[in-house]
């Protein structure tokens, strides 16, 4: 008989030995991983306290590792709110240690993206990692010299250094090494970084290759959207989990203030008014339910018609003017129209669909569409082909709106929530759920209504500039035909005629 | 033996020609100058326009009217050739050179405008012709040519270089191409008393062979098929200036009759312009009562023979003269055609001898 054997492994043994799920999946998107994470957190800790980002990011060849891979040193600056010492080691150092597990529309979710890139760095190189650090009420500067104890989960402080912060300086510098393939990652990195500028266009990236080149993506705007403040769940997004963690933290001695004070739309009336409708005494108390209780609590909570939608004060959208101008600066195009649809609601997380359509200009024809997705102002850049909003553009019918895959166009859909509906823990595309098809659905249609209206003007714009061409072309040469066939030599004035054509071409829009 | 009637048709006619191009260009010139967009007016050749014109004997434009007008984008670009049409035509007229339709297609090329097809460039030319009146032989644009004539006829060249020299139509064997030279020559002196237009070029040299001019006093001109619009012309003066009567001898089928039938009445096609028919011309045969009478070896109509002669029942053309139902009908019921050629069956001077002076006289 065989002996099973069972042992406990920590987070991050377990993320080591699945290192897939977090998208370090090969030595080319383990450098795009790393480098999407890291970035996406200085982005977060500039947001949330509405510091316009400057981030610069450089990648340095160190040396061969072996015939397709070698290694490089990453280095990440950024002007964000920095992090306090004492947390320093475990937020780089400890797997699923970190600030984003608050229901709040955030760039990440599972809390990995730093510690995965510096334990995946560790893995392939086996150096430590440099983390800098201020925060803006310090007159220090920390920096750490790190590794992880993977087996335990631990950070193991190498060595700890504190500076004086002359220059009040504030931000957050993170390097180590790391194996990759930059030539084979290169293209979705520069990718990235442009489509990173689109949807954050008050932000300065700077990126430096392992070549020397300099990619520069300059801000164009100081204005930036409002941080997403954290929110409490909706009843119809709860689980059983869920519910019981709040049941263990909470103050509250009977269902009644329970429910007021940890749901989301739910008030005094809201909740009486529940808790007579699912059989249960608002007096109970919350701390004695059973098990079998709290599940059918759930099932209540969610099958509960009175709830109000939760609303998406939450929620940080972009806002039409920033997506406008991001669109702009990033694709030059002729023509923009950009629209925010009014917030809607899948299984208890409110959601905001943002979408932007761009003509010409620099544009490049293609055949088909460019399509620019991001969810929560991060860039989507792999199974587009999956993704609800090609679905939803491939099922428009364009035609409608005077535009057809062979022109130079652009779209762009932005879905921010604080539960973006991924379809896989790889989080690069958006599952075909109804309501968001919905919703990205009208939201296309709004903006198809307005280069429709562009098309229709352009095209009036053509034909008369073409008719007018005509009228110019030809009467000269009627003018001149006819002064030597009646044997004149003069020829007669043909300026007037062409003018009253421009006045008459204005009236008329069909001949 | 007749002798020349208008002295001064031709170049009487030329003048006309040019003082109605210049006059087409002074038009679009004036109105343009008092600033106003440039529009000319003609008939409607569209087919519910074309009415047959029992006087004239043939198919005239009805009264409909089309306006070109430069101020309408879609006639902006027709106007301007039209417009150059003339000026072409009228530096041909005066230089005295000759043209094709091929060559006006060209053309325009220099003057940076371009036709987009032959047939473009060809219904400028037409509309050009219903404008003024005048056939685009007028304006020296000639089709290819392929018609001939032979007899006693003398005519006077008026093309550059020929001015005043003369010919006499026997002069060569295979006889003369009726071309630009020949239609715009004045006729001087024949011993002719009548035309004989013939389908075809064998038959054609076989009467010269035979010396049908001298037996029956006939000038001969060969068709070659369908006459040209030259040609038409030019048996037209051939009947009117010299007062010939014309007899025409085509093959013995629906195609042949109506080869005769276009000499005599015209076409759907020139409605648009005058003197291009010879009303008093015979048909002399082969008719399809030849084909019975004299046991003609023939051939069974097809389906499209038959279908044509259906068409040609209900022309108004083919209902001034009996002649025509009869015939008509007569194909019908037989069945057969046959052509000219088929007389051969009973010797190869038979259709000279016997066929040709039997036909004259009972076509008289």
């Amino acid at each position: 008989m065989a002996q099973a054997t069972f042992e406990e492994i920590s987070a991050a043994d377990f993320f080591y030995r699945n290192r897939d799920i977090a998208g370090f999946t090969n030595p080319s998107r383990a450098i795009f991983a790393a480098v999407r994470e890291l970035v996406e957190n200085s982005l977060d800790a500039a947001e949330s306290l509405k510091i316009l980002p400057n981030i610069y990011v450089r990648l340095s060849y160190e040396g061969e590792a072996s015939k397709e891979t070698q290694i490089y040193k990453l280095r990440v600056e950024d002007n964000g709110i920095g992090i306090p010492p004492r947390h320093i080691p475990s937020a780089f150092g400890q797997v699923l240690f970190g600030s984003k597990y608050k229901l709040k529309q955030q760039r990440g979710t599972f809390g990995l993206g730093g510690k995965m890139a510096v334990l995946y760095g560790q893995i392939t190189t086996h150096q430590p990692a440099y983390i800098t650090s201020s925060t803006a009420a310090m007159s220090k500067i920390y920096m750490y010299k790190l590794m992880i104890d993977i087996q335990r989960n631990r950070p193991l402080i190498l060595d700890r250094k504190v500076l004086i912060n002359k220059e009040q300086w504030r931000g957050t510098i993170v390097e180590f090494c790391l194996e990759g393939d930059y030539l084979r990652a290169m293209p979705k990195l520069l990718d990235y970084f442009k489509q990173t500028a689109m949807v954050n266009p008050y932000a300065n990236l700077t990126f430096v290759d392992p070549k020397g080149r300099l990619y520069k993506f300059t801000r164009i705007t100081e204005e930036m959207p409002n941080p997403p403040t954290e929110t409490k769940p909706h009843p119809y997004g709860v689980d059983v989990e869920l519910l019981q963690r709040l049941i263990q933290i909470t103050p509250h001695k009977n269902m009644l203030d329970f429910l007021k004070s940890h749901f989301l739309r739910v008030g005094e009336v809201t909740a009486q008014k529940f808790l007579e409708s699912s059989n249960v005494s608002p007096s109970r108390n919350p701390k004695r339910l059973s098990h079998e209780e709290i599940v059918r609590l759930m099932h209540m909570l969610k099958r509960y018609k009175e709830f109000l939608p939760p609303d998406a004060s939450c929620l940080s959208p972009l806002g039409e003017e920033l997506l406008k101008a991001g669109m702009m600066k990033e694709l030059k195009p002729e023509f923009v129209a950009v629209h925010q649809h009014k917030p809607a609601t899948y299984a208890g997380h409110p959601f905001i669909v943002e979408v932007g359509i761009a003509y010409g200009g620099e544009i490049p024809k293609r055949g088909s569409f460019l399509v620019y997705r991001f969810a929560n102002r991060i860039p989507l850049l792999y199974d587009e082909a999956s993704d609800v909003t090609v679905r939803v553009i491939t099922a428009m019918n364009w035609r409608r709106y005077k535009v057809s895959p062979d022109m130079p166009i652009a779209i762009l859909t932005h879905i921010c929530s604080t539960k973006v509906p991924y379809k896989t823990v790889g989080k690069e595309f958006i599952g075909d759920r109804p309501e968001v098809r919905r919703e990205i659905a009208n939201g296309l249609r709004e903006v198809a209504r307005q280069i429709q209206h562009f098309m229709s003007k352009r095209e009036h714009v053509d034909r008369e500039r073409k008719r007018l061409g005509v009228f110019s072309k030809y009467l000269p040469k009627i003018a001149q035909f006819s002064t030597k066939l009646a044997g004149k030599e003069k020829l007669p004035d043909i300026e007037k005629l062409l003018v009253s054509v421009k006045k008459y071409g204005a009236e008329e829009t069909e001949d | 033996m007749a002798q020349k009637k208008q002295k001064t048709s031709i170049s009487e006619r030329k003048k006309e020609v040019l003082a109605s191009l210049e006059g087409f260009g002074t038009s679009i010139y004036d109105q343009l100058d008092l600033g106003h967009f440039p529009s000319t007016v003609m008939p409607s050749r569209s087919t519910e326009n074309i009415h047959y014109d029992q006087q004239l004997r043939q198919f005239i434009l009805g009264e409909r009217k089309v306006r070109r007008s430069a101020r309408n984008i879609r006639h902006l670009r027709p106007f301007t050739q039209l417009t150059w049409a003339a000026l072409f035509s009228n530096e041909l007229a005066s230089q005295r050179k000759t043209s094709t339709l091929r060559d006006v297609y060209y053309s325009a090329q220099a003057y940076e405008m371009t036709f987009k097809d032959q047939q473009e460039s060809n219904n400028i030319i037409t509309d050009l012709e219903t404008i003024l009146g005048f056939s685009r032989e007028d304006f020296n644009i000639f089709p290819e040519e392929r018609s001939a004539i032979f007899g006693n006829l003398t005519i006077e060249y008026t093309v550059p270089g020929y001015e005043g020299r003369t010919m006499n139509l026997t002069s060569h064997p295979d006889g003369v191409m009726i071309g630009p030279a020949l239609t715009s020559a004045e006729f001087v002196k024949t011993t002719a008393d009548k035309v004989i237009a013939i389908e075809k070029g064998g038959l054609f040299t076989r009467f010269i062979e035979e010396n049908v001019h001298n037996k029956y006093n006939a000038l001969l001109v060969l068709t070659a098929g369908q006459a040209p619009r030259a040609t038409r012309h030019f048996i037209r003066r051939l009947s009117s200036e010299l007062n010939l009567p014309v007899y025409i001898f085509t093959d013995g089928d629906p195609w042949g009759m109506h080869i005769a039938m276009v000499i005599i009445s015209g076409s759907a096609n020139a409605a648009h312009l005058r003197e291009l028919n010879t009303p008093d011309a015979k048909w002399s045969g082969v008719w399809a009562t030849d084909i019975v009478n004299y046991k003609l070896p023939t051939d069974p109509l097809d389906e499209v023979d038959m279908k044509r002669l259906y068409e040609l029942q209900k022309d108004p053309r083919y209902k001034e003269d009996p002649l025509w139902q009869r015939e008509i009908k007569t194909f019908m019921k037989i069945r057969k055609k046959a052509e000219q050629e088929a007389f051969s069956r009973y010797g190869l001077t038979y259709i000279v001898d016997e066929y040709l002076p039997a036909k004259l006289e009972e076509t008289k």
